[in-house]
């Protein structure tokens, strides 16, 4: 169960409307390597997952990326929010236009639809959170793409900060990995069920 | 304090005890870090109770409305009206 916090985790006001940005940034909306994605294959993952610490941060992370998916919405829907008919023909915006109108979609900079297909949930502990790791990474590259292709500071500071994040998860997933690592090495003894032998 | 140094002071802790929270999952026996993360949780605490009284409900189900219900009231989160530029003096 979740609690709906009434507020962004960062800040987001947008003064410049910027289509062809948005369609780059959708990427990290339903992307590849986008939010929903990362929240999906987090909050998945954590059912099957072993030791009370990688749980907790499979659960925590993947509440946090709910938050980022929230936040790229925001970014998204600010660039594209009352655009003329003359802005989204100049901005490149048409494609996207007549598929969505000015809603927020989730699907990639090249126009592929939101898919699981992106990700794992395999139920190896170990498989799973080097996944994660790797995923934490290539995010982290993504941001650093999108935030080459604006020099917009109002875009830059969120895109900054979620950037950030990504390098702040990888280390909890790498502190995870090593958790449960530690624990699969420990010698573990089965003691007979003597109780039921009197 | 007015309402966005109020939200913004809110916003604050807030992120200092996701990432906080975040540690602790994999550092739970630092006892310095868990003081901090309780320190911050009480002081959010009444930040978050004096905003709700003045300025509305900030989280569902744990906030009292007056009449009319007031969840509906308040812009949100992704609309330009419920954000602000940083203000670095009360970082």
């Amino acid at each position: 169960m979740w609690m709906y916090d009434k507020k962004l985790e960062y800040p987001i006001l947008i003064k410049n409307p910027n289509p062809a940005l948005a369609k780059l940034i959708v990427t990290q909306y339903g992307g590849p390597d986008g939010e929903l994605g990362a929240a999906v294959r987090y909050l998945s993952q954590r059912f099957s997952m072993l030791t009370p610490q990688a749980r907790a941060t499979l659960n925590d992370i993947g509440t946090e990326e709910l938050g980022h998916l929230e936040m790229v919405g925001t970014i998204v829907r600010q660039l594209i929010e009352g655009l003329s008919d003359r802005e989204i023909e100049e901005g490149g915006f048409a494609p996207y236009y007549v598929d969505h109108g000015l809603a927020v979609y989730p699907m990639s900079a090249g126009g592929v639809p939101f898919s699981a297909a992106t990700l794992q949930s395999l139920g190896d502990p170990i498989t799973d959170l080097t996944e994660n790791m790797a995923a934490e990474q290539k995010a982290r590259s993504t941001y650093e793409y999108l935030i080459r292709m604006t020099d917009d500071p109002d875009v830059i500071g969120p895109l900054k900060f979620l950037r950030e994040r990504e390098i702040v998860h990888f280390q909890r997933f790498g502190e995870s990995l090593g958790i449960v690592q530690d624990y699969l090495d420990q010698k573990r003894v089965f003691a007979p069920q003597t109780a039921c032998e009197s | 304090m007015t309402e966005q140094e109020l939200l913004q002071k809110i916003m604050e802790l807030d992120f200092y005890i996701i990432d906080l929270h975040l540690y602790l999952n994999t550092h739970p026996e630092d006892a310095d870090a868990i003081g901090m993360y309780n320190d911050a949780v009480l002081q959010n605490r009444d930040l978050r109770a004096e905003y709700t009284q003045k300025y509305g409900m900030l989280t569902s189900n744990h906030c009292v409305s007056a009449v009319p219900w007031q969840w509906i009231d308040s812009p949100w989160p992704w609309q330009k009206a419920a954000n602000f530029e940083l203000r670095e003096e009360n970082v």
